[in-house]
């Protein structure tokens, strides 16, 4: 019963990273691509969209990360062992986004010389969420094996797939879209602006239907568990939930009416990575790794529970007050 | 060298790294909060103006620690697998708690820095207050996990197997309180000393400046007064590892013998194949009398443990007496400024002293990189005190050379951008806040 839970609050925080932090990197990607003759503007109001809320957003790994390694220790073993380059990799991109991010926003010159700023925190924006994919995409392929809590299968498996690789395309794409749609709103009272995030945000949008597809169709060989998982009882409503959001969210862009498409570009993203748990489901790192068999002990995860509530008591009336006091004014993001 | 060795390497880089940022991330916050008091109290212009600079820095400071430490919570995976395979369940509660604590302090950094207009002034303080409370709790909770390595408790260790998991016990582990006291004074005495010898620095060349007056004023009232409680908490450490780390304590010691009367040896060439230290500078008795307040305590000297149980005396014991001898030149300093403000009540005008402090200025974050390695390195070959040993843990992926230089290079890239962007910050404050222009 404790497991699941514990899996349960795993999941919740990476969904909740992908809705907060995962848009602060699809910013930084449209950072990179500002264009026309908007490109300055552009860049402005994404940085100040998101420099209040960003270093909050980036807990929510550290939470994944460290409600991992306490509640399935085995689990974040083998995943570290087996996905060390990966990892890694991604790592350095966390450290230049963040660190380039705000070298940018303090550095006393003018514009051309933080040029380079820009260009690091728009390329490592751009290309860690690519990795996040990759790595949990490689999670899922069932190429790594795990034997006696040891990997067996060396520190290449699984993420180099045509599978990882198109999960590491998708995950970019949800989160550009994610941050275009957030960005509709944060630029309300700059109509030109506004345009240019609503273009971006529909065609980052359209974009992520052919890339669903071709996630799907390599999971057929690439991760056959979780692509055997997609044809549960659960998975037909659970999929017309999703197409119900990600078309609600290009309906809700077409129409402007954008608190409805940020509401349902959001519903997207968490059903989309609520589905994918399920379908792995029990399996942490398919197929050897399980909730069960990588679990702590009960006192752990009873004292994990138990700090988890009495920090959400004090985190979410804390995260309100931040979004309310930034976002507020009909420009709250979820 | 081998991987074992790069993956030692590289932990001991990144937490080197992290922990000055780590530490400004603590002792920055309070200065800030004091600067903002100030000025609500007093109205003084010159304090807000010093609030706004100080967040500026903490800004740049708080985001490089928050990255660096996400670094540090994966390779504790990336490079010691087996030991997160056992430890994450007994040692994962205080890192929960960092979590959530650092957590509040990320919401309210991003509060604190961009709410000034948002918020009225008592409440953007308060906003300050939290961040400040909430980063001494996460380095609270962290460094608790740290003295659980060095002071293992709350399991029950056979035959290879971690039973009877108690993760509060493991929390409140002997090592805890004395751990946790002398790190979190020791980010205060840091940051205190390192902003003074700043703002010291630009007083030397514009002594007029109200500015770095009232900057130098409170970051040495700061500085000054956990110096000496610093140095007494240094005290209750060495006895608590002379208890239960007593190798540790040998090698910092350069003690090779268990003797009574044992003395205090400062500096010295450790020799492990002739079990002695020479060309040091003994005090008869020395030790004895500073673990046991008697001539006739016994001190357990290396000769108690298999060879193969030592760490490296000879860092270990220098990084100890650098430390200290760092701890002692910040008190005198520290003496030094009571003495002047009592005699004369002008210390922003006496020009050796401010080249004291300057000399000063590095000396707090130079003394806990010292600190860290006696605490890191005279724990070895451990990485669970007496229960599991560093190359146990050791990940068995290969070519750990690869991540060593690409975080090495990373980081010293950052350490360069920080230091310039700093400087950036303080040339702007030097032209704009005082009242004569720089030299």
């Amino acid at each position: 019963m404790l497991a699941p839970a514990a899996a349960i609050s795993l999941l919740l925080s990476l969904i909740v990273y992908a809705l907060t932090g995962g848009a602060d990197f699809g910013g930084g990607l449209w950072d990179l691509l500002a264009s026309g003759r908007r490109a300055q503007a552009q860049r402005k109001a994404i940085a100040a969209a998101i420099a209040p809320i960003w270093e909050a957003n980036h807990v929510w790994l550290i939470l994944v990360v460290v409600v991992l390694f306490t509640a399935f220790p085995g689990g974040f073993s083998a995943v570290m062992t087996a996905l060390n380059i990966p990892i890694s990799v991604m790592l350095v991109g966390i450290v230049l986004r963040g660190s380039a991010f705000i070298f940018r926003s303090h550095d006393p010159r003018p514009e051309p010389g933080r040029r380079h700023w820009s260009r690091l925190f728009g390329g490592a924006s751009a290309f860690t969420p690519v990795i996040q994919g990759v790595i949990l995409g490689a999670m899922a392929t069932g190429r790594i094996r795990v034997a006696d809590g040891r990997v067996t299968t060396g520190v290449f498996a699984g993420w180099l797939t045509p599978f990882a690789l198109s999960c590491g395309v998708f995950a970019l794409g949800l989160f550009a879209f994610l941050a275009a749609v957030y960005l509709t709103l944060d630029t309300r009272g700059e109509p030109d602006l506004q345009a240019d995030f609503r273009r971006r945000a529909l065609w980052s949008g359209s974009a992520l239907w052919p890339m669903a597809g071709i996630v799907y169709l390599t999971a057929r060989s690439g991760a056959p568990v979780l692509f055997h998982g997609l044809t549960r009882w659960w998975a037909p409503l659970l999929l017309a939930a999703t197409c119900l959001c990600g078309a609600g969210a290009l309906g809700g862009l077409w129409l402007r009416r954008f608190s409805l498409a940020r509401m349902a570009a959001a519903g997207q993203v968490a059903l989309i990575l609520a589905g994918w748990s399920l379908a792995q489901y029990p399996c942490l790192l398919t197929p050897d790794v399980t909730v069960a068999n990588s679990s702590a002990p009960e006192v752990t995860l009873r004292l994990l529970a138990l700090a988890l509530a009495a920090g959400g008591l004090v985190l979410l009336p804390s995260l309100v007050f931040l979004f309310r006091l930034f976002k507020g004014d009909g420009r709250r993001r979820p | 060298m081998s991987d074992f060795l790069f993956a030692r390497s590289q932990m001991a880089m990144s937490l080197a790294f992290h922990i000055v940022f780590a530490a400004l991330g603590i002792g920055m916050p309070l200065l800030m909060v004091l600067a903002e008091g100030a000025y609500l109290r007093t109205r003084n212009p010159v304090y807000l103006e010093l609030s706004k600079r100080w967040a500026k820095g903490t800004a740049i400071l708080f985001a490089v620690g928050a990255v660096s430490g996400t670094v540090l919570s994966f390779e504790l995976g990336l490079l010691w697998p087996r030991f997160m395979a056992e430890a994450g369940a007994i040692i994962g509660m205080p890192f929960s708690l960092e979590g959530f604590a650092f957590f509040t302090e990320a919401i309210f950094i991003g509060v604190y820095l961009y709410g000034r207009t948002r918020l009225s002034p008592l409440l953007h303080w308060l906003a300050g207050v939290v961040v400040a409370a909430s980063g001494v709790l996460s380095g609270i909770f962290v460094v608790a996990a740290n003295a659980w390595m060095n002071a293992p408790a709350g399991f029950t260790f056979a035959g290879g197997r971690f039973t009877g998991i108690d993760p509060v016990a493991a929390m409140l582990n002997p090592a805890t309180l004395h751990e946790v006291l002398h790190m979190t004074l020791a980010a205060f005495v840091a940051t205190g000393f390192a902003v003074a010898g700043v703002h010291a620095f630009y007083l030397l060349r514009t002594p007029a400046s109200p500015f770095h007056r009232c900057a130098l004023g409170l970051a040495l009232g700061l500085a000054g007064v956990c110096i000496p409680l610093q140095v007494a908490s240094g005290d209750l450490s060495a006895r608590v590892v002379g208890r239960f780390q007593p190798a540790k304590l040998a090698a910092m010691e350069a003690l090779y013998r268990t003797q009574e009367n044992a003395p205090l040896i400062l500096g010295g060439i450790p020799d492990d194949g002739a079990r002695m230290t020479r060309l040091g500078l003994t005090i008869p008795r020395g030790l004895s009398l500073l673990l046991g307040d008697s001539p006739g305590t016994r001190v357990t000297g290396l000769e108690a443990f298999p060879r193969a149980n030592w760490p490296d005396v000879r860092i270990v014991h220098w990084s100890f007496d650098l430390m200290v001898a760092c701890g002692f030149a910040m008190l005198a300093v520290a003496g030094w400024s009571v003495w002047l403000w009592l005699r004369r009540r002008r210390l922003a005008e006496h020009r050796r002293f401010l080249r004291a402090l300057v000399a000063a200025g590095p000396l707090g974050f130079l003394a806990i990189e010292a600190g860290w390695v006696v605490t890191e390195v005279g724990r070895q070959p451990w990485i669970i005190y007496g229960v599991m040993r560093t190359r146990e843990a050791v990940t068995p992926v290969h070519g750990i050379a690869v991540p060593f230089a690409v975080f090495t290079g990373l980081y010293a890239f950052l350490g360069v951008a920080v230091f310039s962007l700093l400087r950036g910050q303080f040339r702007e404050t030097a032209g704009t806040v005082s009242t004569t222009p720089p030299a």
